[in-house]
């Protein structure tokens, strides 16, 4: 492999690892700083076990996924160092402003929270806590700002051969951003919901009078319910807005070859990518217009009508990126995404009119369904990133242009090599962690407590 | 003064808060293990920094992002030069990290311990690559006219590079034990005394010996003339300071003055690059400088104001953070597990 290609086997290794750790973070911290809320206004001891349990679990989460995290930050430079030239007047903005604005506020409070529970009050511990949510999902937005400006560049113009800012509230105001953003915030949310709710099922079914199960339990479904479903939501105008803008996206997540009007939806292709041909498709007339535009007519561009509308836009060239790899991941993360708002839903079924009586059958998918966010989550972003494809900025950088050429492909291949032993590993005793805890449930925070007389 | 110059002083600023703040975090990481005699003393020794450390860290990612924002060209050229040495950096900064969330979760003695000598080398791996990474700066590297470069990871192991690293090395690792003679009693606060005092005599002459041999391999001290300038010789005045401090047992001068050693001793290194950012070894006109490898003014006035505005806003509540935390840490606080 050359270095292009071990560049991005590598990006897509480190940033799918790192996407595990990320949405756990954005929903955890929010979770924790709703039940330290319910603490500081109820008193229940109750919701401070939870605070402190669900606290250890997301620790363990937080560590790998900032550390994960400064690989992000640094292999722009490393392995894309011609991307960072044409680009950085812009993407560079985002980025520093997200370490200024966003990690400092969620890892000095982090630190607070974590060692200041004797040392501060209990409503400035709550703030600290709060901050540090706040301070991780305003790194989604900054991160997101950065991403945004690849799929659709906005307030920029070229200059002896790179972008230059022209409008940064532009950025900050791109369509891309507002989209993509609650989306990202929501799934945070449903897959913390997930874990959670795996973990207090566990418990449940070894005991189940636990007090601290049955709340976070409870607390899980209707915070997965809004999560999933705001997911939905938000994904549904995306998916309008990628019509929009990345035409092409959307034609490849569907294996659309040619333009229809009314178009259709496939609910299961097989096709030829070389041919850009159906050899088996089953489809709903008028469904993707209607996706597209809330009614069911209305044109919807193909394939090989962009690809000609392109040649001629940027010259001969190939500007389709995978299909099958679209095609795929993209019904991956709807078809996870639904499957969560079932599962939630008979969750809500079991805890509200069942009163945690659930049957065994019940019990084995959600020790399953916690991979569904997960793989939503993964799939979402493998979609996103290689719908762009051939470009990097659309519309205005191309992969190939785009990496470095001070690298050689063997130290890619040793970095790349690297970084998946070393994230591999770290695996490990990650789940070992979890799984302990998990197991010993509230009494694996005996340490804690015999270290922390209660106020 | 215009925009670019701002932005390279306030680079400089950055390096500075993170090495002053990260320095004593890595100096206490590569004490950790000789100093924490036992478990209850290993932990009191990471409480130290506990709460602070990975605030600390934020302050690379700032500078990088600040790089990557104000000298596109400078990030790019840099990060893809220091390849393999940044990728070792990268797993050093993984493993500490991660050593430090989970080395107190499990009771068990081997998996404390062996996190322990990860949280080692984690600190004394970054410690050392500072050294050489300044070092090679301010030598100069083969970069051709395209700001690529063009040597190997073999070309940053020069002996004067060597030297640097060492020399950071040290600096750090006595910046850490002076900060532990501020944060911990009884007999860890002895053993620390005594590690610094045993410390700073090596320190002070591989520093001497780094600005010695930066006459000979760099035109940066070259550039000064005779009069070297203020500069590095308040730099060396405080570490030779730093010794008396010690002596007479005062260890917060001691460590105000290894404040300002690292803070000096940065500037001079970044006030020798000026107005360069990466020095051509190969051809000086194909050096980058803060001028060919910048961003539009227009992202660097963006970035001054969001700088003005929340630079001094994270000062604040870091150092209220310190404030919050100013006990010393005993063996018979309430360690956080």
């Amino acid at each position: 492999m050359d270095v292009l290609a071990l560049a991005r086997w590598q990006f897509a290794i480190t940033t799918v690892y790192h996407f595990l750790f990320v949405p756990l973070t954005l929903g955890f911290t929010l979770a924790l700083a709703l039940m330290e809320t319910q603490y500081v206004r109820t008193g229940d001891e109750k919701y401070k076990k939870m605070v402190l349990f669900w606290g250890k679990m997301f620790l363990v989460n937080f560590a790998i996924g900032v550390a994960t995290g400064i690989v992000q930050e640094f292999q722009f430079g490393m392995n894309w160092s011609e991307y960072s030239r044409f680009v950085g007047d812009i993407f560079g903005v985002p980025l520093a402003i997200e370490a200024l604005l966003a990690f400092f506020l969620e890892s000095t409070f982090l630190g607070i929270w974590i060692f200041g529970w004797e040392k501060l009050s209990k409503k400035m511990h709550l703030a600290a806590i709060w901050l540090v949510a706040i301070g991780s999902n305003l790194s989604a937005i900054w991160i997101l700002i950065a991403n945004s400006f690849m799929q659709q560049p906005v307030g920029y113009h070229l200059v002896n051969g790179r972008a230059e800012m022209t409008d940064f509230f532009a950025l900050l105001t791109s369509g891309h951003v507002w989209v993509q953003f609650p989306h990202v915030f929501f799934a945070g949310i449903s897959t913390t919901a997930f874990f959670i709710l795996t973990v207090s099922i566990y418990q449940l079914n070894k005991n189940k009078n636990q007090e601290v199960f049955k709340s976070s339990f409870k607390f899980a479904i209707v915070y997965g319910i809004i999560g999933t479903i705001f997911v939905a939501i938000i994904g549904h105008s995306q998916a309008q807005y990628m019509v929009k803008v990345q035409p092409m996206k959307m034609a490849a997540a569907e294996a659309l070859w040619e333009s229809e009007n009314p178009a259709s939806m496939s609910l299961f292709t097989i096709g030829d990518e070389t041919k850009r041909e159906d050899v088996f498709a089953l489809k709903i007339p008028g469904a993707l217009s209607f996706l597209a535009y809330n009614k069911f007519d209305g044109e919807v561009k193909g394939i090989k009508n962009l690809q000609a509308e392109y040649e001629v836009k940027y010259g001969p060239g190939n500007y389709v990126p995978p299909v099958a790899i679209s095609y795929w991941t993209f019904r991956m993360m709807v078809g996870a995404g639904a499957a969560m708002f079932f599962v939630l839903l008979i969750g809500w079924w079991v805890a509200y009119k069942k009163n945690f009586d659930f049957s065994p059958i019940f019990y084995k998918i959600l020790l399953f369904g916690v991979s569904l966010p997960f793989i939503a989550n993964a799939t979402g972003w493998i979609f996103t990133e290689m719908g762009r494809q051939p470009w990097t900025v659309f519309g205005l950088f191309r992969i190939e242009d785009s990496v470095s050429k001070a690298t050689t492909a063997g130290e890619v291949l040793f970095t790349t090599i690297g970084y998946t032993v070393l994230y591999g590993i770290l695996l490990i005793p990650t789940v070992y962690l979890w799984r302990k805890f998990a197991i010993k449930g509230v009494d694996a925070m005996n340490i804690h407590e015999s270290n922390h007389s209660e106020n | 003064m215009d925009l670019n110059i701002i932005w390279f002083i306030l680079v400089t600023v950055l390096f500075i808060g993170f090495f002053f703040l990260e320095g004593f975090d890595y100096g206490v990481g590569i004490l950790l293990p000789f100093l924490g005699k036992d478990d209850k003393a290993r932990r009191v020794i990471i409480n130290t920094i506990g709460p602070h450390w990975d605030g600390n860290e934020v302050w690379l990612l700032t500078a990088g992002g600040a790089i990557f924002a104000a000298f596109p060209h400078w990030y790019a050229t840099m990060f893809s030069g220091f390849y393999l040495a940044l990728f070792l950096m990268l797993v050093a900064i993984i493993v500490r990290a991660v050593s430090f969330e989970f080395r107190s979760k499990d009771e068990n003695s081997k998996w404390r311990n062996t996190w322990d000598w990860i949280i080692f080398f984690g600190s004394a791996v970054p410690a050392l690559l500072w050294g050489v990474a300044l070092a090679n700066l301010i030598r100069g590297l083969p970069i051709d006219e395209t700001m690529t470069y063009t040597g190997g990871f073999f070309n940053l192991l020069n002996p004067y590079a060597i030297v640097g690293g060492v020399a950071s090395f040290l600096l750090f690792t006595l910046h850490g034990a002076i900060f532990l003679t501020l944060k911990t009693t009884d007999d860890i606060l002895e053993s620390a005394k005594a590690t610094a005092r045993k410390l700073w005599l090596p320190s002070t002459i591989v520093l001497l010996l780094f600005v010695v041999y930066s006459y000979i391999e760099t035109d940066v001290i070259a550039g000064f003339g005779i009069n070297p300038g203020v500069v590095p010789i308040v730099a060396l005045l405080a570490i030779l300071s730093v010794g008396y401090f010690l002596k007479v047992k005062r260890e917060g001068w001691a460590f105000i003055m290894m404040g300002i050693t690292i803070a000096f001793s940065t500037i001079s290194i970044f006030s020798g690059l000026f107005p360069r950012v990466m020095v051509s070894s190969t051809n000086p006109d194909w050096s980058l400088t803060i001028y060919n490898a910048s961003s539009s003014d227009y992202t660097l006035g963006v970035m001054s104001i969001v700088a003005l505005i929340f630079v001094p806003i994270v000062l604040i509540y870091q150092s209220w953070t310190y404030w919050v935390f100013r006990k010393r840490i005993s063996r018979k606080s309430e360690l956080e597990y």
